[in-house]
């Protein structure tokens, strides 16, 4: 009983402290842009993508940082991730989504 | 009439297949009646209106009145997606299907070959397009070689999706190994350039069915570009535009257009040639020990 209550606290200092530490960045994308279109981050330093969307089905590519994902009207998309090295990444919307698709970018901006 | 060019050998050993052409009564090569040659436009973005193509309207009829000057004409003429440009109004779009159609039915050749691209198929799952040219993808044999038309735009993922997938399984199982193989499609097979959505997110899959096959090439558009690469033996050329060209692959921050150019029009723009070689001669050894026996 006692050490199931000690592996509890350490859980909850692990899981609490990871929260503590990860930063939420949220990024909104609607026809045909994304909300900010640039994101800064730093290396080393945990982040959470709160990825979604105003109106149709979107994709997330940044094939420089191996993230992706589809963002879903209605719905979260979380990615979390740990920026490795300082660089400049870009990202896309990899789902056609109408007139504008091809116009639809953004850069995440990763410093030491 | 088209005057002789350059010869441009692009396949491997065994390949079989060219591009670009000799004026066939010059042609040298031509000594069996399996050799052909056929016709590739691509992306012809029908609709499109903008600075860099102040002729958008007249590039697709001056390429086809180009092709219907061939002589001889080519056995068939494939159009490699993206025939109209986008539009988010369903109507529209089946306007730029209908203004296509009209521009392709003045090709002399009538044995014509279609597939989408993103901008004809993604928005309705190929919806509006299926009712203008049919299915949106097929195989189809022609003088020896086995062709196979992949969609890989009506997902608006571009993805190629299990039940297509299955379907190129079972066709492929059904040619023998060493068939010569043409692969017709829009986006790359291969993650040329995933950061401008030059890729197909399942196109692994394909290439890995299409492996096993030893003279399998890949003609494909969507880049507005010649491009020509290889994943093991298996090559892949991309097409020219006839609307705008775009920047080589991460040469430059954004995919834009390249700007018109009014000392150089049509600069950048294109269509191709085809010519597929007979099958060499090949020859099966077999050898026998001398065993002593009278």
């Amino acid at each position: 009983m006692r050490r199931r209550a000690l592996l509890g606290v350490f859980l909850g200092i692990c899981l609490g402290t990871s929260r503590a530490e990860a930063k939420t960045v949220r990024i909104t994308a609607k026809k045909f842009e994304f909300i900010p279109a640039e994101v800064t981050l730093e290396a080393g330093v945990p982040v959470i993508l709160e990825l979604s969307t105003e109106d149709v089905t979107m994709g997330f590519d940044a094939p420089g940082l191996s993230l992706h994902a589809e963002i879903v009207p209605g719905k979260v998309t979380r990615l979390a991730f740990t920026p490795g090295k300082p660089g400049t990444f870009d990202y896309i919307c990899d789902i056609f989504c109408g007139e504008g698709h091809e116009d639809m970018s953004g850069v995440i901006k990763v410093i030491a | 009439m088209i005057d002789r060019r350059s010869f441009l050998r692009i396949a491997g050993a065994g390949g079989a297949v060219f591009a670009s052409r000799l004026a066939r009564g010059a042609d040298p090569y031509a000594t069996s009646q399996d050799e052909f040659f056929f016709v590739q436009l691509s992306d012809t973005h029908w609709g499109f209106k903008g600075a860099p193509n102040p002729d958008a309207e007249g590039t697709l009829p001056k390429a086809i009145a180009a092709v219907n000057a061939l002589d001889p004409q080519p056995d068939f003429i494939v159009f490699t997606g993206d025939l109209t440009h986008t539009t988010d109004d369903p109507a529209e779009r089946r306007r730029r299907l209908a203004g296509f159609k009209q521009n392709i039915s003045r090709l002399k050749v009538r044995e014509i070959r279609l597939m989408p691209g993103e901008h004809d198929a993604s928005l309705d799952r190929g919806e509006a397009y299926r009712e203008f040219f049919g299915p949106t993808h097929y195989a189809f044999d022609h003088k020896g070689v086995h062709f196979i038309a992949l969609d890989n735009v009506s997902d608006p993922a571009a993805r190629i999706g299990e039940e297509q997938l299955a379907w190129l399984k079972a066709d492929l199982d059904k040619q023998p190994r060493d068939a010569r193989i043409v692969v017709l499609t829009h986006r790359p097979l291969f993650p040329l350039y995933p950061q401008w959505d030059w890729a197909t997110r399942d196109g692994d899959k394909a290439i890995e069915l299409l492996m096993p096959h030893r003279n399998v090439t890949v003609f494909y558009g969507h880049i507005h570009q010649e491009h020509h690469f290889k994943t093991a033996h298996i090559e892949h050329h991309s097409a020219k535009s006839l609307i705008f060209p775009l920047p080589a692959p991460g040469s430059v921050p954004k995919r834009v257009p390249l700007a018109w150019d009014p000392a150089q029009p049509y600069r950048g723009l294109g269509w191709r040639e085809i010519e597929a070689e007979a099958k060499p001669v090949e020859y099966k050894i077999t050898e026998f020990p001398v065993t002593g026996k009278a």
